[in-house]
């Protein structure tokens, strides 16, 4: 198991936000963490990157337990997380201080391609749309070569069209580059169309509810019965007929 | 426990939300020499009604603008305008220097730990209201005779501005980039340079641009001690020594024209720095 989660409880003064919670991610899995907002997602997938430390329990990867970030797991926010004073290629460029300066522009190069900025290097995040800062950052993550991603609620401030698109490029990147990812979301249509498993917590204090798996091989029908299916199951888990 | 920079809102800038907004649509030079235009037109119905004051009330003591004129050419045929100039750009410029070199640290260090600011900011709260004038009895008894002294004045009158505006500054930091810096295995010091300083220099700036303001202001007052040049010894000197109002009012606005292509400078390198947050 890459990631193994085990009686992780937290709380912030008097307020429990999560509740023994208990979960193995293998290797090159992706995982999505779905719950309602406030359910202590951001909090779990926070002390996953090692910013912040449970109030009981423990993360472990590789069988090695968290005690801190580390670059071998990138945490990637919303688009604001790019710095605005770098250009695209400094953005990508940021982790890669302990390479020689050929290397460096290899990665930079490949990366940039990778998630179709070419031609936006010397652009400054300002200049750049919110989807595209979005591969900014996911690309100034995997420059670096980590092997697990963290991506808490990534495209939550995308339109509902790039929304769509960015997920379709984060599955082409996540085959092409085989990283384990824990994705945060509140949305539960695109943990279906993303995930491997789907891990649903309850409403806080976090528990697990239940765990979906995603039997559907990519590229996935929207509109095929198992998908519609599943995505039912998880509304009717979350208590929400399906309907307006 | 809240820092601020205060005096941010105090000028009064014309147009100039105006012609910003349009250098970003179109970056042309258009605007910006018809922004010219007004103030110079401003400057000519003031030249006039000065000079025809002068002359409706006869006044002995009061200049017109030619005789201004003619006391700051006197002044460069004694070879003395650009000397004095120099002087005072040469202290302001020391103790303004002095300032960044010693403030910016100082606030970094108070915006990154939250104890140290508590600790400290009550004693730059307290020493901040004084005048830097109020500094002139020690000056003069701990420098001397000499450039030391007004250069000291200067340094006191834009440190706190420039300490502040960092402390500020470097606490308003986004946390996700300093998250991600630390993220990507940045140490404390690599944190501060390549994530803290980038992020906070538009703060800075504007704090920088504002201290350089009261520096420049309190120069008359710092070389009215322990210099005999520059263009505030010039004002007291010409009073003094022969009641020169001619040359009192060109100092006047020698600093005061300076004062404003300096500021005018550092609003551009301010810009610059607004733009890359």
């Amino acid at each position: 198991m890459k990631v193994r989660f085990q009686h992780v409880s937290m709380h912030f003064g008097t307020t429990e936000v999560l509740d023994d919670i208990n979960l193995e991610v293998a290797e090159g899995e992706f995982v999505c963490i779905l719950g309602p907002s406030g359910c202590g997602k951001s909090t779990l997938l926070n002390i996953t990157g090692g910013f912040l430390e449970p109030s009981a329990g423990q993360v472990t990867i590789d069988g090695e337990r968290v005690v801190g970030p580390d670059r071998r797991r990138i945490f990637v926010f919303q688009e604001r997380g790019v710095f605005p004073w770098l250009t695209v290629e400094g953005n990508i460029g940021f982790g890669l201080f302990d390479l020689s300066d050929a290397e460096r522009r290899g990665r930079i190069a490949h990366y940039v391609a990778l998630v179709g900025l070419k031609g936006f290097e010397r652009s400054y995040p300002r200049e750049l749309s919110g989807g595209m800062k979005q591969r900014v950052e996911v690309a100034r993550a995997l420059a670096v070569n980590p092997d697990v991603l963290y991506l808490d609620e990534p495209f939550g401030a995308l339109d509902s069209i790039t929304r769509l698109q960015m997920r379709s490029e984060l599955l082409r990147i996540w085959q092409a580059e085989k990283k384990t990812i824990l994705f945060v979301t509140h949305d539960i249509e695109e943990s279906v169309q993303l995930a491997d498993r789907v891990v649903v917590l309850s409403a806080r204090p976090g528990r697990v509810r239940r765990i979906v798996e995603i039997d559907i091989a990519h590229p996935r029908d929207l509109s095929s019965p198992r998908y519609l299916a599943l995505r039912d199951e998880i509304f009717g888990e979350i208590g929400l007929a399906h309907k307006i | 426990m809240r820092f601020e920079v205060r005096g941010s809102s105090e000028e009064v800038r014309g147009g100039g939300r105006a012609g910003r907004a349009g250098r970003l649509l179109h970056s042309s030079f258009a605007p910006r020499t018809s922004n010219l235009i007004l103030p110079l037109l401003t400057a000519a119905v003031l030249l006039f009604l000065w000079s025809a004051a002068v002359k409706i009330t006869a006044t002995k003591i009061f200049p017109s603008p030619v005789a201004v004129a003619r006391g700051i050419v006197q002044l460069a045929e004694k070879k003395l305008l650009w000397a004095y100039i120099g002087d005072s750009l040469v202290r302001v410029g020391t103790g303004y220097a002095a300032a960044i070199a010693v403030g910016i640290p100082l606030g970094f260090l108070l915006g990154w730990y939250a104890p140290l600011a508590r600790a400290v900011n009550p004693l730059i709260q307290m020493l901040r209201p004084i005048s830097p004038l109020a500094w002139m009895p020690l000056a003069v008894i701990w420098f001397g005779i000499g450039n030391a002294a007004p250069i000291f004045l200067i340094f006191i009158a834009s440190l706190f501005t420039i300490v502040i505006a960092a402390a500020n500054g470097v606490r308003n930091i986004p946390p996700m980039y300093l998250q991600a810096g630390r993220n990507f295995g940045l140490s404390t010091p690599q944190l501060m340079l390549r994530v803290a300083a980038p992020a906070a220099l538009a703060r800075i700036a504007v704090g920088l641009r504002i201290a350089f303001g009261v520096a420049w202001l309190v120069l008359v007052a710092a070389e009215m001690i322990a210099v005999d040049s520059g263009l505030g010894y010039l004002i007291i000197d010409a009073r003094n020594a022969g009641k020169r109002y001619d040359l009192v009012i060109g100092g006047m606005l020698l600093i005061g024209v300076i004062g404003l292509i300096l500021d005018s400078l550092m609003r551009r390198a301010e810009t610059w720095a607004a733009e890359r947050r």
